[in-house]
């Protein structure tokens, strides 16, 4: 019995630790979003560089701590300054999605930086200080619990009184209620964003050191995990109001820490992500938000692709050419150039799978579908669970794993399709999350954190594939087939309806048509592919874990059918060939890749948004 | 029975009360002109019947059903469209498409309840004899419907919504909106933003629609047009309806010119063409 308490005093302890530093997080995501109306989605990997810059200063420069943490304070505010002048104002008259966008390349840009400078390998503290524990009735707290306690503590109060007594701190938090009317009383948008996120930053930083420190732990991959908390802490709060953002984030730490009381370790990311979905499902404004405020489903200024895309100029190909593409593409293996290259082609080709998936839905009814990668998930681990497991034969358990993924995708989805604006791009990216949360925990059907390994290799008839070529014909098949069926939806009635809506959806729906049902639908056709796509993966690497589809795998997705042009299908097979088989076969290093990845997305969002090869 | 009968609809946002228990009827092939100041509550009204908005209190009995709480799919499909004051066309698409896309509660999909989905999905995939069949019917009746404002929007039926004029998005969205062959047209500000030779062809327009015997409930603020086409004026201040009636009758009703000049200059006429600036956010 006092194990058991001491125990959950412990959790709770733990709880409102971590608590307090997604507090800080949301804090600063709350300031920027108040500020420029933008989800920061660059926060998590400020809050990874402040992890790094505390450890270089400690580690490498032989800092004392009192004074490495402010340092990385502000290194973390000179990188929020940079982010907001580069990532963050060329964008801001683009409108739409692409300022969110744009943050998500600025992201990728400083993980990869980061794996550049200081590996992938994780990083500790030489002399971790603060080691002692001291005893309080059934807590034992150590010290590094109570030095985050004080300096989330400091923090906040210091953020409170800036925002209250300082004439920049009011006029950030006038503009946090109302944009407009703090605009026409002279805050300035410019300078008060551009302090937003040097705030904003140098608290996700100071975040990234402080658990840096309390796990030990210094990691180039950890930002996106961070971001995607702070979020939740924002949206359980409130979007928006800064205080009710770091009630948001006690929360969340509290929430977590019960979960894994209850459930183990592992069921952090689970019950963290669960929490967010449940809030946008059930009550978007937050818990201390106001209710009929309403700007998650309706009103505000909604941000949809419509106002964003310059949907000029597509590109076609004429028949004979898209004839000659083809007709190339299915003669390559025969000028025999190695099963390296075949399999890198296979590879792209179901990159391009995904990326048309991906494109479908934007440029059909405009959904940003930021966890696309989840779905690929979903249908890798159906095929390979039918085939391994269940002992269904190839295509059978291909064709199922395409509808697993449509009907488990649609039903996730329904319930976020209702959301508006940023609220949906959140839930977008919670979807994918708790997908590969759940396969990771699900152990007596996924193997859990194991994988599975071993699934057979596709049999048609009598037909066994397992040269690269075979993988290449398939592959390519699967992709061509995709295409015509996108491509057909596309220029049918159900696309014009799809188009509809995304164009101006109050309209549409004036009209007659049901928005989330028609997308809904749409979602659940692309999903079809995605799944289609996973499944050819893990049957192409005879592998897939909850790691395999990614977030950065969404992320890269998202790039590609931009790149290419939204809703143009040509530019999303010619974005998916650019950005996967490209970089494979001029073997960059992984970290590099990042760097590219971010540079492209910001590059094309600022010069070329509706695509290399135009959107329609 | 009337075909439109809303009865005591009220709605408020926030602590401001847009609509206090105001009745509307509209009588089959009637048209009913909705005046008032800005902020009257109009559009609000309008948003209730279209379905864009709900109401807190109150019944809309539209064809002797009741559709206070039904979503705007339900409503399109018993033959109410409307037009927005803002002009709100697919700018992306074709002017045809736009136009196709008001028949979208008339095709044969749409009318197939929960197989629907099932078949918009087979069509989109196979295109069958059947949806080619349906697509040239529409395309015709489409082509008509564009036919119908002269050279204004025929010749440009392939380009793109987003190369044409202010005026002639507004016409779009009229003609998109009767491609529904709807029982009743809601127009929100038909002329708003239009020079008085382009208002004077819209009138033209309408009349000729009001002549085929379609009803119409039309909020505007060009009295001459109202006056020209309305069989009955209702007449809305602060979310209220304060008077309702014949066109002569209601403009000369001492509260309604009070409402719309202020009991400061009781000799400037209604008859000066406009009531309020062109354009209304409410």
């Amino acid at each position: 019995m006092g194990a058991l308490l001491q125990s959950w005093a412990g959790q709770v302890l733990n709880g409102l630790v971590l608590g307090n530093v997604y507090a800080l997080m949301a804090a600063g995501l709350a300031l920027v979003f108040g500020a420029a109306r933008l989800v920061n989605f660059a926060q998590g990997s400020v809050y990874m560089a402040g992890s790094y810059a505390a450890w270089f200063l400690i580690a490498r420069l032989g800092w004392p701590l009192w004074a490495a943490l402010p340092g990385a304070a502000i290194a973390g505010a000179a990188l929020g300054l940079a982010i907001e002048a580069l990532a963050v104002r060329p964008y801001r008259r683009s409108g739409g999605v692409a300022p969110l966008l744009a943050t998500i390349g600025a992201g990728m840009m400083l993980d990869g930086l980061a794996e550049v400078l200081f590996t992938p390998t994780p990083r500790s503290f030489p002399n971790l200080p603060f080691t002692a524990r001291y005893s309080l009735g059934p807590v034992s707290i150590g010290g590094l619990d109570l030095l985050i306690l004080c300096a989330t503590a400091l923090c906040a109060l210091g953020l409170l009184a800036f925002l209250k007594l300082t004439r920049a701190g009011r006029g950030l938090r006038a503009a946090a209620q109302d944009l407009e009317a703090a605009l026409q009383m002279g805050v300035r948008a410019e300078s008060s964003g551009a302090a937003a996120f040097a705030i904003a930053s140098a608290l996700g930083a100071l975040a990234g050191a402080l658990v840096g420190l309390y796990y030990n732990f210094i990691s180039p991959s950890v930002g996106f995990q961070a971001g995607l908390k702070g979020f939740t802490a924002c949206v359980l709060g409130g979007l928006g109001g800064i205080g009710a953002s770091m009630a948001g984030g006690l929360v969340l730490g509290l929430g977590e820490s019960l979960g894994v009381a209850l459930f183990g370790s592992s069921y952090r990311g689970l019950v963290s992500y669960g929490l967010l979905l449940a809030i946008l499902f059930l009550r978007p404004e937050g818990l201390f938000g106001r209710r009929g405020r309403g700007v998650a489903l309706s009103g505000g200024r909604e941000i949809g692709l419509g106002s964003f895309l310059p949907l000029r100029g597509a590109w076609r190909p004429s028949k004979p050419l898209a004839a000659a593409l083809a007709l190339a593409a299915l003669a390559l293996p025969l000028a025999n150039p190695g099963p390296y290259v075949l399999q890198v082609l296979a590879g792209a080709w179901i990159s391009a799978l995904f990326a048309l998936s991906l494109s479908f839905v934007a440029g059909g009814p405009g959904i940003m579908s930021l966890g696309h990668a989840g779905l690929m998930a979903i249908g890798a681990y159906a095929s390979g669970l039918l085939t391994l497991k269940a002992g269904w034969p190839f295509v059978p358990a291909f064709l199922s794993a395409g509808l697993i993924a449509a009907v488990l995708g649609a039903a996730i989805a329904f319930p976020a399709l209702r959301l508006k604006g940023h609220y949906i791009a959140i839930a977008m990216l919670g979807l994918g999350e708790i997908v590969n949360q759940v396969i990771l925990n699900w152990d007596s059907l996924t193997q859990g954190a194991l994988g599975l390994a071993g699934i057979p290799a596709p049999r048609l008839l009598a037909l066994e594939i397992t040269s690269a070529g075979g993988f290449y014909y398939l592959s390519l098949a699967v992709l061509g087939a995709g295409f015509a069926a996108l491509a057909a939806a596309l220029r049918s009635p159900l696309g014009r309806t799809l188009r509809a809506l995304r164009e101006d959806e109050t309209a549409a729906v004036s009209l007659g048509i049901g928005a989330r049902s028609y997308k809904t639908l749409a979602f659940a056709i692309g999903a079809f592919f995605a799944g289609l796509a996973g499944a050819l993966t893990a049957h192409l690497y005879t592998y897939v874990s909850h790691e395999t589809f990614g977030s950065s795998y969404s992320i890269l997705g998202v790039t590609m059918a931009i790149l290419g042009g939204l809703g143009n299908l040509w530019g999303a097979l010619l974005g998916a060939l650019s950005l996967s088989a490209l970089p494979e076969l001029l073997r960059f290093a992984q970290g590099g890749r990042g760097i590219v990845y971010g540079a492209i997305l910001l590059l094309a969002l600022r010069f070329r948004p509706q695509g290399l090869l135009g959107s329609e | 029975m009337p075909l439109l009968e809303c009865v005591g609809l009220s709605r408020s946002f926030g602590g401001l009360r847009a609509l206090r228990d105001v009745d509307l009827s509209v009588e089959v092939g009637e048209v009913v002109g909705l005046i008032g100041p800005n902020g009257a509550g109009k559009t609000t009204l309008l948003n209730l019947v279209s379905g864009l908005d709900r109401s807190d209190s109150g019944s809309i009995l539209f064809r002797g059903e009741e559709l206070s709480r039904s979503g705007p799919e339900r409503r399109a499909a018993l033959g109410l469209a409307r037009t927005f004051q803002s002009g709100r066309t697919f700018l992306n698409l074709s002017v045809r498409d736009n136009v196709l896309l008001g028949a979208h509660a008339r095709r044969a999909a749409s009318r197939s309840g929960a197989a629907r989905w099932a078949i918009e999905l087979a069509e989109a995939l196979l295109r069958p004899a059947s949806l080619r069949a349906e697509e040239e019917r529409l395309e015709a009746e489409a082509a008509e419907l564009l036919g119908g404002f002269g050279e204004r929007l025929a010749p440009r039926a392939a380009d793109k919504a987003y190369v044409l004029s202010y005026a002639n998005r507004r016409r779009l969205e009229i003609a998109r909106a009767l491609a529904s062959r709807p029982a009743l047209l809601l127009l929100d500000e038909p002329t708003a933003g239009m020079n008085p030779s382009e208002t004077l062809e819209t009138l033209e327009y309408l009349r000729a629609l009001k002549a085929r015997g379609q009803a119409m409930l039309v909020i505007e603020h060009k009295l001459p047009l109202v006056l020209g086409i309305s069989d009955k004026l209702v007449a809305m201040d602060e979310g209220r309806k304060i008077a309702e009636g014949g066109p002569d009758e209601v403009i000369r009703d001492q509260r309604v010119v009070e409402a719309f000049l202020g009991k400061a200059s009781p000799k400037a006429g209604p008859e000066a063409g406009h009531m309020g600036p062109a354009s209304e956010e409410d």
